[in-house]
This record gives C-alpha cells, structure tokens and sequence, in this order.
C-alpha cells in the first residue's frame, strides 16, 4: 500500500521510496509517508518486513534505491557525502543491539554525541551526570559495557542518543532488554523529548507500549510496503 | 600536522594497545635496513665521484727504451718538458725503488720481505714511469699536446690514461651505489605498503567504532585525526628504533673505517652532507607514514556513507 505524502512542513518526507541490496527483490517498495515536527510515531511490523531498512534511511546509515527522500526540507538522496555528518548531529539513534563503545566507560559513551559535537568538557560534565542519575547508573558511570547488564547497556545508548537534544530520535525495538518499570521511565523519556519538540520514531513490537503514549501515530510495515492502519499518516494531526 | 592533535577524550576512542602489533617492529626493521643502504649508497657514490674526478685528468706515459741509461733520459727529459706545460699540474717520474717496492709484494725478497731485492726482480728490465696530472676538464684537447710532447722526447713511449683500467672500477662501484639506491626506494615502499596495511587493518578492527562515530555525526577527517595520529605515533617509534640501531651500526663501522687511510676504502666516506640527508630521512619517513595514513584512511572512508 502507497501512502500519499503530504508535503509543506514536513520533518520527513519518503516519496516513492524502493530500497535493495545488491541484485536481490527489493525491501522496501514504494514507501512514501511524511513525519511532522513534534509527532510521536510507532513503527511495527513482523520480523523481516523492513523495520530496520526504513530506520536505516531515517538516520542516515542507507541511502534509498529510488524514491525522494527529504529530511530537514534537505534532499537526502542526492547530497554530497560530507554534508552527511552536520544532519546525523540532529539525529539521535538507539539501535537495537545498543552499539556502544566497549573500551568507553558508560560515562564517556554517553558524552561521545556532545565531544564529537565539540562541547568542551566543562560544559558537557552537567548534563552528563544529569542524564547518568535520570537513567539510574550514576553509580556505574565508570564502569565498562561488558560489564554492565543488558537492560544497563539500553539505558545508555537511549542516554547517549538522547543527550544531544536531538530534533528527530529514532529508536529500534529500545526497550527491548529492560524490565516493564524501565520500558516505561525509557518511554517517559521519550515523551518528554518529544513535549519539547523532538519528532519521535520507536520501532517496536511491545502493542502495550504503544497504548501508553497518547496521540502516538502509528506505521505498520508488511513485506516492505507501508500500510497506515490508523489514518494519522494520511492526515497526521497538527502538533504545531 | 604529521602527528595531529587530538583532544585526550577522544584519543580514548581507540584502545591503548601502542607497541602490541607487528608493525612498529615491521617499521623499525625497514628503516634500519633503508638507513644502512642509504648510507652504503651514498659512500659508494663518493667513492665513486672521487675515483672519477682522481683518474679522470692523470695519465702515465711509460717508457721501455731498452737502453737503461738513454731510458732514464728520456723520462728526466720527459718530466722537465711536461712539467714545463700550462696543461699540466704536475709530472712526476715513478723511482725505480718505487716500482721494485711494489713489485716486490709479489716477487719477494730474499729474506722474506717485500723488499724489492729478490733476484729475478733485480734482473728485469722495468720501464721507467712518469705521471702526469691535467689541468681543467679538456682532456681530450691536453691528451693531443702531450702526444706531441712525448714523441718529441720519449719516441715510442705508451701514454696509458689511468680512467681506461679504473674506470671499469668506478663503474661498478657507482652501480653498486645505483643499486644501493634502488633498495632504499624499495624499502620505503614497503614502508609505505606496511602503512597502508596497517591503516586498513585498523579500520578493519574498530569498524563498529567508527560506523558509531559516523552515526553520531563525527566528520572523515575526525574518524581520521584519530587513526592517523595513532599511526604515525606507532610508526614513529618503529622509526626511532630503526634509527638508533641503524646509527650504532654505522658510527661502529665509521670507527673501524677511520683506520683505512689508503686505496679505495679510504674515499667511501659519508662527509656532512651524507650525514645530514640520513638524519633526514627518518623525519622524512615519519611524514611520509603519516601521509599514507592520512589518505588510505581518508581513501577507506569515503566507501562508508
């Protein structure tokens, strides 16, 4: 199913967009859907059915096979390789198999975003502690990834996708590791972001964590073709 | 920069494992080796340039009148007449004392030195010998007026130019100097080679690191700043290495050398400008490393989106 895109405004915009690797069918066929500034959205779909591909496209790690698509008003298909780096800064991602830096203390993992950014070390110290206490590991902000558990190595890639005040957060299955109490603190951090502007992208497969969050959108993908189950994509509410 | 400055944060973003792979070993070996041959190359090519310009303007005119007393006049004759020519710097009569010394390291003498007294010796006609040193590069032009010169005064002596049988040894020694030079160019390739080997091997290893970085919003030359300070440090101290090795075995040798005061081994010297363009080229390695780096890494990068 094409969805149409709505342009004017939009934070996102997929028009047309195909996606394969190398000679194989194609992943994702003729995704199109526009994300507003300041919307909360879910993206749910079976294993397999191209989650990680259109999140890959959304954080910039994939360029499409075809299609248009924009972000930041910006054409991303066609821009120049170095312009890249500048629009990843206002992207904050949590993968799904967490990524962090194993010889990086779980501290110095979380102000990675802010140091390559260039914010000096005094100014990166408080927000730094702040976002270690809010996500409980204040205790452990020295300790090494291996040696923290699965739910603490989440919470720290979600502190360190978060501590840039990214304008667009997208997040692969984020509370995938965490027990219920964590899922839903990680959430209320998302929608806090997400009350102060962020456009929020959660790819999960948890249908009660997408009950928890009000005037959340939904996009359900099948076999790499989106489907728009709730209409909101059709005609997403004005958050302005 | 040759070594770039990267703030101590970020330097953490490469585990500290200095001096626990191969190629600072790799590197030092190379340069020890490229340093030896540079220096091998560069006495031999002295050696080379100092045997030249010696034999290039001297000749020997030998005179084998069978008479010895009207051989005899002929090489004074000889002698005064050449030495009288503005082309000539000098002329000098070979002594026959002179000549049995010489021959007599291989004839003997009759107690066993090198005497020059040994009987066959004594009895042989030896030629009288003057040489001749020419003023100025035109020795073609100089070898027609000592022609002249010597079949007025000496009828029937040979003039033998001393560049027709050492030049044949100058040759070789400047071909071995080319061959010397050769190796140095081999060895910084390889140099180069284990650079690039070493950069892609890096980016190889921390390639997770450096997808996060990129997805973080770190820059090419960020991601590079901190592979090629790395390298170049790693390097460097394999350079080091190299250099101080390289240096013992070379002053160990300059000293066995400064003994060797005559023949050919005393001009295969270094001299200053020898000495200097060795102390260079470790400088020269170190930028050389880090600029391979610098582009393989920028080169690796540009295949990331």
């Amino acid at each position: 199913m094409t969805t149409p895109s709505r342009p004017g405004g939009a934070m996102v915009e997929f028009s047309g967009v195909g996606l394969r690797y190398g000679p194989d069918a194609e992943v994702l066929s003729d995704v199109s859907f526009n994300l507003q500034p300041g919307s909360f959205y879910f993206l749910t779909g079976a294993s397999g059915a191209g989650k990680t591909s259109l999140l890959k496209m959304l954080y910039l790690a994939q360029r499409p096979s075809r299609g248009i698509v924009r972000l930041f008003g910006e054409d991303l298909v066609n821009m120049p390789r170095h312009r890249l780096p500048g629009f990843r800064r206002r992207i904050g991602v949590v993968f799904q198999d967490f990524r962090l830096i194993p010889h990086l203390s779980a501290r110095d993992n979380i102000a990675l975003p802010l140091r390559i950014a260039g914010v000096s070390e005094e100014d990166l110290a408080g927000p730094v502690g702040e976002m270690l206490s809010w996500i409980g590991l204040a205790e452990r902000a020295d300790a090494f990834p291996p040696t923290l558990s699965g739910g603490e190595q989440q919470r720290v890639a979600i502190a360190r996708a978060v501590i840039a005040r990214p304008q667009l957060l997208v997040a692969d299955e984020p509370t995938g590791n965490v027990d219920p109490d964590m899922a839903m603190r990680l959430l209320g951090l998302f929608e806090a972001l997400n009350r102060l502007g962020t456009t929020v992208v959660v790819a999960t497969h948890d249908i009660h964590l997408i009950s928890r969050i009000e005037n959340a959108q939904m996009m359900r993908l099948e076999k790499g073709r989106l489907s728009d189950p709730t209409g909101a994509l059709r005609y997403p509410p004005n958050r302005a | 920069m040759i070594i770039p400055r990267v703030p101590a944060q970020h330097r953490r973003l490469l585990p500290d494992r200095r001096l626990s792979g191969p190629t600072p070993w790799v590197i030092a070996i190379l340069m020890l080796l490229t340093l030896l041959a540079a220096a091998a190359g560069m006495g031999l090519a002295r050696s080379a340039n100092a045997i030249g310009s010696a034999i290039a303007g001297r000749v020997t005119v030998q005179i084998v009148t069978a008479n010895p007393v009207t051989r005899a006049e002929q090489a004074a004759a000889l002698r005064r007449a050449a030495a009288a020519q503005p082309f000539v710097r000098e002329a000098r009569a070979v002594e026959q004392a002179e000549l049995k010394a010489t021959l007599g390291q291989w004839f003997g003498s009759e107690d066993g030195s090198e005497g020059g007294d040994d009987p066959v010796l004594q009895s042989l006609p030896l030629p009288a010998l003057v040489d001749i040193d020419f003023v100025g590069e035109d020795r073609a032009g100089h070898m027609n007026q000592l022609r002249a010169v010597v079949s007025r005064e000496a009828p029937g002596a040979r003039i033998i130019p001393h560049a027709e049988w050492l030049g044949p040894v100058a040759r070789l020694i400047r071909s071995l100097a080319w061959v010397a030079g050769g190796l140095v160019v081999l060895m910084t390739l390889a140099s180069a080679a284990v650079v690039i080997m070493t950069a892609r091997a890096a980016l190889g290893t921390h390639y997770a690191t450096i997808e996060m970085l990129h997805m973080i919003g770190a820059t090419d030359q960020q991601i590079t700043r901190l592979f090629q300070r790395r390298i170049a440090i790693d390097t460097a101290y394999g350079i080091a290495l190299g250099t101080v090795v390289a240096a013992l075995i070379l002053l160990l040798i300059g000293w066995q050398w400064s003994g060797i005061t005559s023949g050919l081994a005393a001009t295969a010297s270094l001299g200053a400008t020898g000495w200097a363009l060795l102390l260079a080229l470790p400088l020269l390695a170190i930028a050389l490393a880090a600029l391979t780096a610098r582009q393989t890494l920028l080169a690796a990068l540009q295949k990331i989106l």
